[in-house]
């Protein structure tokens, strides 16, 4: 497997005179050679230049490597994209994985970890969407099912959601069905190791995607000339409450104020030493694990910790427009299986928003999106004790910079401003599970496409795609760049950062790739071939 | 599969017709009666085509149900819980003789097993084997033309 730099430094060859792949051949002439004049880094002409030359590529010294495809990011979207071309017929030798992670799933693994989901838990995910599996069968139930020899799961898929809660995988089978998965379509053969710098176009039509491999020599950047390129580099960044960072920068107190997506194991350490009230921010479905694990572990181990939950936006019973959008909530949260409600992945609501367009889109959007968490039995029954034994208290409200401080006894005092006035609340830990995304300006690469490459903003403010996830205003002569994930949330398909949305983009991509040229169109007879080869365990 | 109202009839009509189909094929001539196997098996197809007729205003009545559900979905349970009203429905209608075609007398075991495979192995393809040959499937909900 090649994890790490070697692979880009044995492919930054450029193709001798005849060797040239046809794809940009037919533009663009010969390849040419490195002039030797720069120093293989990014010049200032480059760096201010919208469109480039392969020459000035060549001039800056910076050498040239051809992949006709090019997916940068590596996580989760770039895998699901690369296995189902994979599955169309596409050979690894035209493409590459540009990315600075190991192994597809490592982000995901980190995040899913610090926010509470370690491999034994269960991840909120349906039983078919199975990013391993373009087909969704045998579903997790089904596979579970059988590794376990149970009919439990298969059970609650049955007479889910009414009698049962929704069944979702652990997250420790889905890592293992991913690693088979990676192996089987040979991802590590494609993957480069480095940091994606920008992407620019090609004036003879293509792309330029410039790299800086881990280890700088021989030269400082890479650059990654393709036709198509694929983006897909998660979330831009996660952002603090803007009262909770003030109090992170101004106090550098990292200890008492934490985030729910960094590692924060210290809290509960600290819990099982001496009894505290934490205060939690947020009602989405980070916040309902992180109370779980508070609740387990104020049982487990029969502790004594106070939970003060402060919601900004508390709801008190079921809400929506109209009868027929009514969607369930009580005690501060809004329920919901899944990120959105279930149809956005293939039914009626997928065929409206694919017809919406800006502010009706957006108001959708806010419709059956925002902050929400799903109805878990086990949850409500820990909740329903906290309640009755006085140590869960539920609150509305906000903060406002600057009404937080610590007290002498190493407290953190937080002033809410509630409906009723505004009420102190002395907490030994503030957790912040709100989970709020920063602009997609804030990623180097993604603000550099908006600033010269053509690419535009949605409604909700994230990359404008089209319904074929190709990155609007961003063609280059024959090539054609897409996005996926989450820097392209508000556009026709709502739910792109899931692992199911991921798969119905990867879809649209490989069919829209295949009306390019670049791959055949997965039909049902090589579909059923293909999936016997994964049922099999054998390479695509 | 989250089904949309096009996609539902859709998927009802290719699924009775070839899952449907095959059952039917394979069952009648080991179905309870002493009728002809050309009669048994024409009432057979007739039942069978009943059901598809019928089924399209049932996908009618389950499209606005379903539209009081805020998910806007079709739990795994409903789509095989809704054979029990529909087998009632096409048992009432072949007793009261209002189903044309029919040659024989269908015997009430011979429908109930004929009725009950037929739905289930529907039942059971429309929830994971149809992904198979249609990857785009359960992505257009349930449509395939």
């Amino acid at each position: 497997m090649a994890q790490d730099g070697s692979s880009a430094g044995q492919t930054h060859k450029l193709p001798a005179a005849g060797q040239n792949p046809a794809w940009w051949n037919q533009a663009g002439g010969g390849a040419p050679a490195p002039s030797g004049s720069g120093g293989g880094d990014l010049t200032e002409e480059l760096v201010k230049t919208d469109v480039w030359s392969d020459g000035m590529v060549a001039a800056a010294g910076i050498p040239i490597v051809d992949s006709q495809f090019i997916t940068v990011g590596g996580g989760m979207g770039s895998f699901v994209t690369v296995d189902y071309l994979r599955i169309a017929g596409v050979g690894t030798d035209r493409m590459k994985i540009l990315s600075d992670i190991d192994h597809p799933w490592q982000t995901y693994e980190y995040l899913t970890r610090v926010s509470q989901i370690p491999r034994p838990e269960r991840i909120r995910s349906d039983s078919a969407s199975r990013p391993d599996n373009i087909w969704g069968f045998p579903s997790y139930a089904l596979s579970e099912a059988l590794q376990t020899k149970s009919w439990a799961s298969l059970k609650q898929v049955l007479v889910e959601p009414i009698w049962a809660d929704y069944y979702t995988p652990r997250a420790g089978m889905v890592f293992a069905g991913l690693e088979r998965e990676a192996k089987r379509i040979s991802f590590f053969d494609m993957l480069v190791k480095g940091q994606v710098r920008m992407i620019r176009r090609r004036r003879e039509g293509g792309y330029f995607t410039i790299l800086t491999p881990p280890e700088a020599k021989p030269a400082k950047r890479v650059a990654f000339r393709s036709q198509f390129v694929h983006l897909a580099v998660g979330y831009p960044g996660l952002k603090y409450l803007p009262e909770l960072q003030n109090f992170r920068t101004e106090h550098q107190d990292f200890y008492h104020v934490v985030s729910a997506y960094e590692d924060h194991e210290h809290v509960y350490d600290r819990l099982r030493a001496k009894p505290s009230t934490v205060l939690l921010r947020g009602g989405g479905i980070v916040s309902s694990r992180v109370l779980q694990r508070l609740m387990d572990d104020r049982e487990n181990y029969h502790l004594n910790t106070q939970i003060i939950h402060l919601f900004r936006t508390y709801i008190r019973t079921s809400h929506g427009p109209n009868a027929w959008m009514r969607r369930k909530g009580g005690n501060g949260f809004a329920y919901q299986g899944f990120n959105y409600p279930k149809s956005v992945w293939g039914g009626q609501l997928k065929a409206k928003m694919r017809k919406l367009e800006g502010e009706d889109r957006a108001k959708e959007y806010d419709l059956m999106g925002g902050t929400n968490t799903p109805w878990r039995r086990r949850w409500q029954a820990q909740m329903n004790e906290g309640r009755a034994q006085g140590w869960y208290h539920t609150l509305e409200g906000t903060v406002e910079q600057g009404q937080m401080k610590v007290r002498d006894d190493g407290m953190v005092v937080t002033l809410v401003k509630t409906p009723q006035g505004v009420v102190e609340i002395a907490a030994d830990f503030v957790i912040d599970c709100t989970g709020l995304e920063a602009d997609v300006s804030e990623h180097r690469v993604l603000a550099d496409l908006l600033e010269h490459s053509g690419a535009g903003r949605n409604p909700k403010k994230r990359l404008d795609v089209e319904r074929t996830f190709e990155l609007r205003g961003t063609r280059s002569g024959t090539g054609v760049m897409y996005a996926s994930g989450a820097s392209t949330l508000g556009g026709y398909f709502p739910g792109v950062d899931t692992f199911l949305g991921l798969q119905i983009a990867a879809q649209e991509i490989t069919d829209d790739l295949a009306r390019h040229g670049f791959c055949p169109r997965i039909g049902p007879a090589r579909s059923m071939s293909q999936w016997l080869r994964w049922l099999r365990n054998q390479p695509p | 599969m989250v089904p949309t109202l096009n996609g539902r009839i859709q998927t009802r009509l290719f699924l009775l017709a070839i899952v449907g189909g095959l059952v039917t094929l394979i069952i009648v001539p080991v179905l309870p009666g002493n009728a002809p196997l050309g009669d048994k098996y024409r009432d057979g197809f007739i039942v069978l085509a009943a059901v598809m007729v019928l089924g399209v205003a049932w996908e009618c009545l389950y499209h606005f149900l379903m539209q009081w559900r805020w998910e806007k979905d079709w739990p795994t349970l409903f789509g095989l819980a809704t054979g029990v009203p529909e087998g009632l429905l096409i048992w009432i209608l072949l007793a009261a003789g209002a189903i044309p075609g029919i040659v024989g007398t269908v015997g009430g075991a011979a429908f109930i097993i004929q009725f009950a495979l037929i739905w289930l192995a529907v039942w059971l393809a429309a929830n994971g084997p149809m992904r198979v040959p249609f990857i785009r499937w359960r992505f257009v909900g349930g449509r395939l033309w």
